[in-house]
């Protein structure tokens, strides 16, 4: 099995699933913009359809315990190997656009359980996840095989438009 | 003027520094104790799993942007930097205009190689504090180790001290060295309870932010969860008296430069016999507290004259 190299490949595809806040589950044939987390990137289309081919059905690859599929990782295992679908198996569900504001660090305090206190935020679980895969199938994994660098982009890597200029040497040195 | 032997006079140090941010309690106890103070309880710290980073250098830009620092030589998205070695094929280091760089280890056994973010460690107890004569240095709850540029004079000795060789020197003005490092983004970010700019920019997750006994507790944990992931060790826990800043490796730390020979005493009970061993420094001890006075009257003419600089 392998994964297609199609151009909607998405790995920071995922960059922005926090946009279909309610995403249908089995919702075959749909073509996702991610882009909610576009920046220095732009947006990207996510294939949905072709990704659960990709992955002959098993949701959890991706979705974990939230998609009414037994879960994956070893540690999710005893809690959640009978855990139904969630009400929504978005990746924004769980994972936050910033894991690591004051008050989301309040919330993390609280909640005793280590294994959720692991759980990425929204852009390191798309690039962890799709990039994981990536790399073990052959799809796309360098960054404007996903999403092309914006404008802004360019601006905040000192690049393209905004390259330093070639040093001429002085003899001052 | 008051006689200050050197002990007295690094604990002087110390303790004043800490009491510039602490209750004097605390402070006496930080001196008291000589050395075992641990740090601050609530300080905030950042967990880095060297495990996931790609070495695609956003953090290094986000870096320059949030710290206004100049442009670089080569963009931030060129990868040839990590070809680039200082003598002796010593890796890039922390500049004057980067406080952080990201270099690339190539490890026997392992299918491809380690990416080591590097900057500032904001140690609980840091040499560069202890070392620094006219307390230019503060070590704040939250964690961050910062310095006072107008205080600094740009005599060194904190950069021989730092057991990280982090702190640099910018020479734009060579009668006007100032230290420059990692601040935590103190002002601009952790100071209002926001993370450093390089850890949010991260599009790997590589950099966990959160209070540094959580990330302990949660460190241990990823490791004992991922039996055969990790090497059983969480640097900067220990090192030095713990640093606020703590790495995960799946390769021997020794593999990817760092020095596991720094036991966990901080610096401070060492600075003495250290110092002894750069006689040196003790040498021009004199002559740098009476060119305290000149320099400062100097910077500040100096300011006056060139008010760019
Ligand atoms: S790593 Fe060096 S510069 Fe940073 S706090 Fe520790 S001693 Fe100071
Ligand atoms: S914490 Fe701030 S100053 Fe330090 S390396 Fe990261 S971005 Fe730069
Ligand atoms: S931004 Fe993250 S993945 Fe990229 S080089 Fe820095 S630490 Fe590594």
């Amino acid at each position: 099995m392998g994964l297609k190299t199609g151009k909607q490949v998405g790995l920071a595809a995922l960059i922005a699933m926090a946009a279909p806040l309610v995403l249908p589950f089995s919702a075959n044939g749909e073509v996702f913009e991610l882009s909610s987390l576009a920046n220095l990137y732009e947006g990207v289309s996510f294939d949905h359809d072709m990704h659960i081919e990709a992955v002959a059905d098993d949701c959890s690859l991706c979705h974990h315990h939230t998609a009414g599929t037994p879960p994956e990782e070893p540690t999710c295992i005893p809690c959640h190997k009978n855990s139904p679908e969630a009400d929504s198996p978005a990746c924004s569900s769980c994972h936050l656009i910033e894991p690591f504001s004051s008050a989301n660090l309040a919330i993390s305090e609280e909640n005793p359980l280590l294994h959720h206190k692991m759980k990425p935020g929204l852009k390191a679980a798309f690039h962890q996840n799709c990039m994981g895969c990536h790399q073990e199938t052959g799809g796309p994994v360098g960054c404007q095989d996903c999403h092309a660098m914006t404008e802004k982009g360019e601006k905040f890597y000192n690049t393209g438009q905004y390259a330093p200029k070639p040093r001429t040497e002085t003899g001052h040195h | 003027m008051k006689k200050l032997n050197r002990r007295n006079f690094i604990k002087g140090s110390l303790a004043g520094g800490i009491a510039t941010v602490a209750a004097s309690g605390k402070a006496k106890k930080a001196s008291a104790a000589g050395g075992d103070f641990g740090g601050y309880p609530e300080s905030m710290g950042v967990l880095v799993d060297m495990t996931k980073c790609i070495g695609c250098r956003t953090c290094e830009a986000a870096c320059n942007k949030e710290q206004g620092l100049p442009e670089p030589d080569k963009p931030f998205d060129d990868y040839s930097v990590f070809d680039e070695h200082r003598h002796g094929g010593l890796p890039r280091r922390t500049t004057e205009k980067a406080y952080t760089v990201v270099n690339r280890y190539n490890v026997e056994g392992r299918d491809h190689p380690l990416f080591r973010k590097f900057q500032c460690n904001h140690c609980n107890e840091p040499a560069c504090l202890t070392s620094c004569f006219v307390n230019a240095y503060t070590k704040t709850p939250e964690g961050a180790v910062i310095y006072n540029p107008k205080v600094c004079v740009g005599c060194r000795t904190c950069m021989v001290a730092c057991p990280f060789y982090v702190p640099a020197y910018s020479f734009t003005s060579a009668i006007n060295p100032v230290v420059k490092k990692c601040i935590m983004c103190y002002d601009t970010r952790l100071k209002f309870g926001r993370p450093p700019a390089c850890v949010e920019s991260c599009p790997q997750g590589v950099m966990t932010f959160g209070k540094r006994k959580d990330l302990i507790a949660l460190a241990h944990q990823k490791i004992e969860g991922n039996p055969g992931k990790y090497v059983d060790h969480l640097y900067g826990e220990h090192e030095v008296g713990g640093t606020s800043w703590m790495y995960l490796s799946d390769v021997p730390f020794d593999k990817i430069g760092f020095d596991m020979h720094l036991g966990k005493e901080p610096i401070i009970s060492y600075v003495k016999d250290f110092l002894a061993m750069v006689p040196m420094v003790l040498c021009i001890w004199p002559a740098l507290f009476t060119g305290f006075h000149l320099l400062s009257t100097r910077k500040q003419a100096n300011k006056e004259e060139s008010p760019k600089a």
